[in-house]
């Protein structure tokens, strides 16, 4: 009964849209679970516009990749038709959402990476990708914006605001340092001007996330080993489960429209 | 309720087209600055506005509805104040 998994053609390119598109679907679909549940309704809106803004931009990565792969794919059989193993997002963003401490922590980590590296894509050799990242890196930057005010005001705020703050960021630290990893894969697009080197990004990451936890008084774990994984499929047991509700229509009604 | 301790912002957005910042609403927010976030995420999700004033609802002062009367009625019989009875020669055009 249910739909079989697609087969993709992970050249480099393709690769390393997915990974981005991957990234930005799956930290959208955590965001969208929060609607109707966030603390208040102007949050719940604030989640749900950024969720929405991260699907968007995974909407034209896919589309991308697909373009490039040439197979006959295309953004919904990306999303709804690949295996877990075959998703190549961060460790980061499957991290479950948590109390709202949690979720905006993570953005937070996210958002400030995403700002510098959709930046550093706008000059990419690839036009597409130039493009997209044009587009994205105001997105981000509104994202970056609104959980640095909520980071300032959940760890400077209450003595339960700040613990749960702090158990966020102790939490999630060892999930940050994926996003600055580069594989052999990787490392031929940057050589070629096409990629962005995150490695370079992070001393400027480190100020911003340095600069807001200062203000929140909150602390950053000296801790420096970091978990990996998720840019080779290698996942946490919870992006299954993300990934069977957001598959479960194309995979029950294969090629279900409304 | 958690939005009881949270004070109550009125919005104010200026369109594309618009001269003047129009009230569109209100939200609940514990500063200005989360006010004006909120404010963009609310009222400006399809593409309504280029500017967002926000201000505190409890510095408005409203007149009291129970004195309508007063206030306006006396306004409404005075139809001269209205710029209706003047000829408006052609070449002014659209005014």
């Amino acid at each position: 009964m249910a739909t079989a998994s697609i087969q993709v053609s992970e050249t480099p390119l393709v690769l390393y849209a997915l990974r981005r598109a991957d990234d930005a679907l799956i930290l959208g679909h955590r965001l969208s679970e929060w609607c109707g549940h966030a603390p208040m309704l102007e949050e719940d809106m604030a989640l749900a516009n950024m969720g929405l803004d991260l699907l968007g931009q995974a909407r034209e990565l896919y589309s991308y990749a697909a373009k490039v792969e040439g197979k006959g794919n295309d953004e919904d059989r990306f999303a709804y038709l690949r295996d877990v193993r075959q998703y190549r997002n961060l460790l980061l963003v499957e991290r479950p959402n948590g109390d709202f401490a949690a979720t905006i922590t993570r953005q937070f980590f996210y958002a400030a990476f995403a700002d510098l590296y959709w930046r550093a894509m706008m000059t990419s050799r690839d036009t597409t990708l130039a493009a997209i990242a044009a587009r994205s890196e105001k997105e981000s930057a509104y994202h970056l914006r609104h959980c640095s005010e909520w980071m300032v005001r959940l760890g400077d705020g209450t003595g339960e605001s700040h613990r749960r703050a702090q158990a966020a960021v102790d939490d999630l630290w060892a999930y940050t340092g994926e996003m600055f990893a580069v594989d052999d894969s990787e490392r031929c697009l940057i050589d070629a001007g096409i990629g962005v080197d995150p490695a370079g990004l992070r001393p400027r990451w480190l100020d911003t996330v340095s600069e807001v936890s200062g203000e929140a008084t909150l602390t950053l774990p000296k801790n420096d080993w970091m978990q990996q994984g998720g840019r080779d499929g290698r996942h946490s047991e919870h992006l299954g489960h993300l990934l069977s509700e957001l598959q479960s229509m194309q995979r029950t009604f294969p090629g279900a429209a409304w | 309720m958690t939005t009881q301790a949270i004070p109550l912002w009125e919005v104010f957005i200026r369109s594309r087209n618009g001269l003047a910042h129009k009230h569109v609403g209100s939200l609940h927010a514990t500063d200005a600055t989360l006010a004006l976030q909120a404010a963009r995420d609310i009222y400006t999700r399809r593409g309504e506005g280029l500017s967002i004033w926000v201000v505190p609802s409890g510095a408005i002062t409203a007149s009291d509805p129970s004195e309508k009367g007063m206030m306006f009625e006396p306004a409404e019989s005075k139809i001269y104040r209205h710029p209706t009875f003047y000829d408006v020669p052609d070449e002014v055009g659209h005014m």
